[in-house]
């Protein structure tokens, strides 16, 4: 009897322990092991300031996906953005992505607003229709420079 | 010029041991962790210590880490009402816990609960030649009582930082929800998006590392007892090495905080 309390007590000792970190793991850190399926499209941007790896993908407001690379294009000075949206979330050919911050100072993330297409777009495809992240001291700067003419 | 060169011997004397002292530590700490990986594996022994030193320190860590949680949750709340933003109190709640007050408090109370014992055994094991027997018997005292020490709180100590970092959040959950009357969305919600899979990983880190500190200077204190120059063998001496051992782990790994704190961010 007192053998298989001491081994009972480190055994839920464990199994809390275990159970802990994966509360830890799987709902804080983001770490899924059953990730949803998901397909990769890409998006070519003038500006992305200030958007992260990991940052998030919204349509209407729900999160559909995560930014997954950020790679430059050296010949056309643009910053390539690889979206992995979750399957079944078909999104059509003239959707538009767009850089917004929430709120004045939270994080980056992608806008996706649905276009009207018939043809919707597939894994490696592209995004043709962006819009850059919105810089508020370029718009002040715009704002003075245009005051001063 | 007599005094002058009596001090300066003095200094001398004290600067020599303090290095002898590091390197003794040093080569301890080396021989224990090869032995760690030395195989045959013994798991018995282990469970045993990690019953000690896990298991039976749950009831301190959900009760210090509740508590942790309210107070964060309480006071993080009084200071971000004045802001008017009270929907952050999830996020500071959960990095604050799993970043710096649970990989600290829980390996503080460890020190408190399990090192003291630790030492105190190895002290007397070691004043009543009980060590010495063993040597004389052919078996290896590393072996037989240092590598499941060694084990057991390496392993222990991040699992009992993850049980007080989600008591943490759920003491703060109580605080800040239940009785504050925030949202329970902007509380979870806030916490999830802000925590990222890095903190824990700083926060695991820490733990890891505390679990080696407290091991090494406990057990160190304790197994060489007999090599402690200043005073008395027995039960005096039983009692300032655990002293000394509490002490010296508290303040190794508040350094050692700051250390991987700098190192990793």
């Amino acid at each position: 009897m007192k053998k298989t309390n001491f081994e009972m007590t480190v055994g839920i000792f464990l199994i809390i322990g275990l159970l802990s970190f994966s509360y830890l793991a799987i709902k804080m850190g983001g770490v899924g092991f059953f990730e949803a399926d998901s397909y990769r499209v890409k998006a070519r941007f003038n500006s992305i300031s200030g958007l992260k790896e990991g940052a998030s993908i919204e349509i209407a407001g729900v999160k559909v996906g995560k930014v997954v690379k950020i790679d430059f294009d050296t010949d056309e000075y643009e910053a390539v953005v690889q979206l992995k949206i979750n399957n079944g979330i078909k999104l059509q050919e003239d959707s538009i992505a767009s850089i917004r911050t929430s709120g004045i100072i939270g994080d980056k993330y992608i806008k996706l607003t649905p276009g009207g297409a018939e043809e919707y777009l597939e894994s490696g495809d592209e995004i043709e229709e962006t819009e850059s992240a919105i810089s508020l001291e370029e718009l002040v700067s715009k704002y003075i420079f245009e005051k001063e003419e | 010029m007599g005094i002058i060169k009596k001090y300066t011997t003095h200094l001398g004397a004290e600067f020599l041991h303090f290095i002898l002292n590091v390197g003794r530590m040093g080569i301890y700490l080396f021989t224990c962790l090869f032995n760690v990986i030395k195989p045959p594996y013994k798991i018995t022994p282990v469970v045993r210590q990690l019953y000690f030193i896990g298991a039976r320190s749950m009831v301190v860590i959900v009760v210090t880490g509740l508590f942790t949680g309210m107070v964060v949750a309480l006071l993080g709340y009084h200071n971000l009402q004045k802001f008017g933003s009270v929907d952050l109190l999830g996020s500071a709640v959960g990095l604050g816990l799993i970043q710096e007050l649970g990989p600290v408090l829980a390996a503080l109370m460890v020190i408190g609960r399990a090192g003291s014992s630790i030492c105190a055994e190895l002290g007397i094991m070691r004043h009543s030649e009980q060590i010495d027997a063993l040597e004389c018997m052919g078996i290896d005292p590393y072996r037989f009582l240092l590598v499941p020490k060694y084990v057991a709180t390496i392993i222990s100590l991040p699992i009992l930082t993850c049980i007080f970092i989600v008591v943490g959040v759920f003491g703060g959950y109580l605080v800040a929800v239940v009785l504050h009357g925030i949202s329970e969305g902007s509380y979870f919600m806030g916490m999830y998006d802000s925590v990222k899979w890095f903190d824990i990983r700083l926060g695991l880190t820490k733990s890891l590392l505390f679990g080696l500190i407290i091991v090494w200077i406990s057990t160190y204190k304790g197994y060489f007892l007999h090599l402690n120059r200043s005073g008395s063998f027995g039960a005096e001496g039983v009692s300032r090495v655990t002293t000394d051992a509490v002490v010296l782990s508290s303040i190794a790994i508040l350094v050692g905080d700051y250390l991987v704190g700098t190192i990793m961010l």
